[in-house]
C-alpha cells in the first residue's frame, strides 16, 4: 500500500460559542476564541490517500483529479469563509479543528473513488492540529 | 460499538535544554566511540520540539477532544518547568543514569504524559533539531484502548 500526501491552505475566521453556556461560561471554555467578532487562521490541510499503484499509470489516483475534489470540496467551501455562518455542515457545531477535520472526512470521503481516504489533518496553526482517521486503521499508516 | 471515525488532537510544545552523551557502562574511549561530539564533557543544547497526540471522543458541546488550556497546562506542569532551560543529565532524575538520548526523553515524555486524565496519549514525536524526530506510542501501540 501507498499513501499519497496532498496539501492545501485556506484562510477562514471563525468564534466559538455554545448558546447553551451562559455568557460566562463561554468565555471560561472557550477564552480568547469566544471573541464575538470572531477570528482567523490560515489553515493548512493535508489529505492522505491510501491504495495500490495502477499497474498501467502507476498511480494510486491522479493528483489532479484530488486536486480538483479539494478546490470543490474544501476551497470553494470555506476558503475566505466565515465558518460559523458560510459553511452549513459546521453551523450546529463549534467549528473546532476536530470539528473541521471530521467534516472535511465526510465531504471528502464519498468523492474519492481511486485509493481509499486514509487521513485528514488540519492545522489551524503550525502547533495545533487535528487528525481524522477511519476507526481500527493504523494511524502511521502501516497495513 | 465504535464510532466510524477517530480523531486525535495535536499539539507542538517547545523546551531548550542540554545534555551529554555518555554511559558509565562504557569507558572513556568507549564512550568517545559511540557517542562522538555528542560526548563533549560540558554538554552541549538543542530546542526541541514536542508534539503531543491525544484522542477521545469529541464533546459536542464544546466541539473538543480535551480543552487545550487543560492539555497546555498538564505538559507545562509535568514536562516542561523540569526540562525548559535545564541539564537533562543534572535536572531530571530519569537521566541520573539513563543516556538522555532524544528516544530516551521521548519515551520520558511519554510516561509522564500518559497520565493526563482528560484524553488518551497516542503517541509523542521529538524533534532534537530540524532535521531529526523521534516517536514513541507506548510498548503496544495498537492494543486496547478505549
Ligand atoms: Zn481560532
Amino acid at each position: 500500500m501507498v499513501l499519497i500526501t496532498r496539501k492545501i491552505e485556506f484562510s477562514a475566521s471563525h468564534l466559538y460559542h455554545n448558546p447553551s453556556f451562559s455568557a460566562e461560561e463561554n468565555r471560561r471554555i472557550f477564552g480568547k476564541c469566544n471573541n464575538p467578532h470572531g477570528h482567523g487562521h490560515n489553515y493548512t490541510l493535508e489529505v492522505s490517500v491510501a491504495g495500490e499503484p495502477d499497474p498501467v499509470t502507476g498511480m494510486v489516483l491522479d493528483l489532479k483529479e484530488l486536486k480538483e475534489i479539494l478546490e470543490r470540496e474544501v476551497m470553494q467551501r470555506m476558503d475566505h469563509r466565515h465558518l460559523n455562518y458560510e459553511v452549513p455542515e459546521l453551523s450546529r457545531q463549534i467549528p473546532t479543528c476536530e470539528n473541521i477535520a471530521r467534516v472535511i472526512w465526510q465531504l471528502l470521503d464519498p468523492k474519492i473513488t481511486h485509493g481509499k481516504l486514509h487521513r485528514v489533518r488540519l492545522y489551524e496553526s503550525p502547533d495545533l492540529f487535528a487528525d481524522c482517521y477511519r476507526n481500527g486503521a493504523v494511524a502511521a499508516g502501516k497495513s | 460499538m465504535n464510532a466510524p471515525l477517530k480523531l486525535e488532537l495535536g499539539r507542538r510544545y517547545r523546551f531548550s535544554a542540554s545534555h551529554r552523551l555518555h554511559t558509565a557502562h562504557l569507558t572513556e574511549e568507549e564512550n568517545y566511540r559511540v557517542f562522538g561530539k555528542c560526548n563533549n564533557p560540558y554538554g552541549h543544547g538543542h530546542n526541541y520540539v514536542v508534539e503531543v497526540s491525544v484522542s477521545g471522543k469529541v464533546d459536542p458541546a464544546t466541539g473538543m477532544i480535551a480543552n487545550l488550556a487543560d492539555l497546555d497546562a498538564f505538559v507545562q506542569h509535568h514536562v516542561l518547568e523540569d526540562f525548559d532551560h535545564k541539564s537533562l543529565n543534572e535536572d531530571v532524575p530519569a537521566f541520573r543514569d539513563k543516556v538522555p538520548t532524544t528516544e530516551n526523553v521521548c519515551i520520558e515524555i511519554f510516561q509522564r504524559l500518559k497520565k493526563f486524565p482528560l484524553a488518551t496519549l497516542e503517541r509523542v514525536r521529538v524533534e532534537e533539531t530540524g532535521k531529526n524526530s523521534f516517536e514513541y506510542a507506548g510498548e503496544n501501540p495498537e492494543g486496547n484502548r478505549p
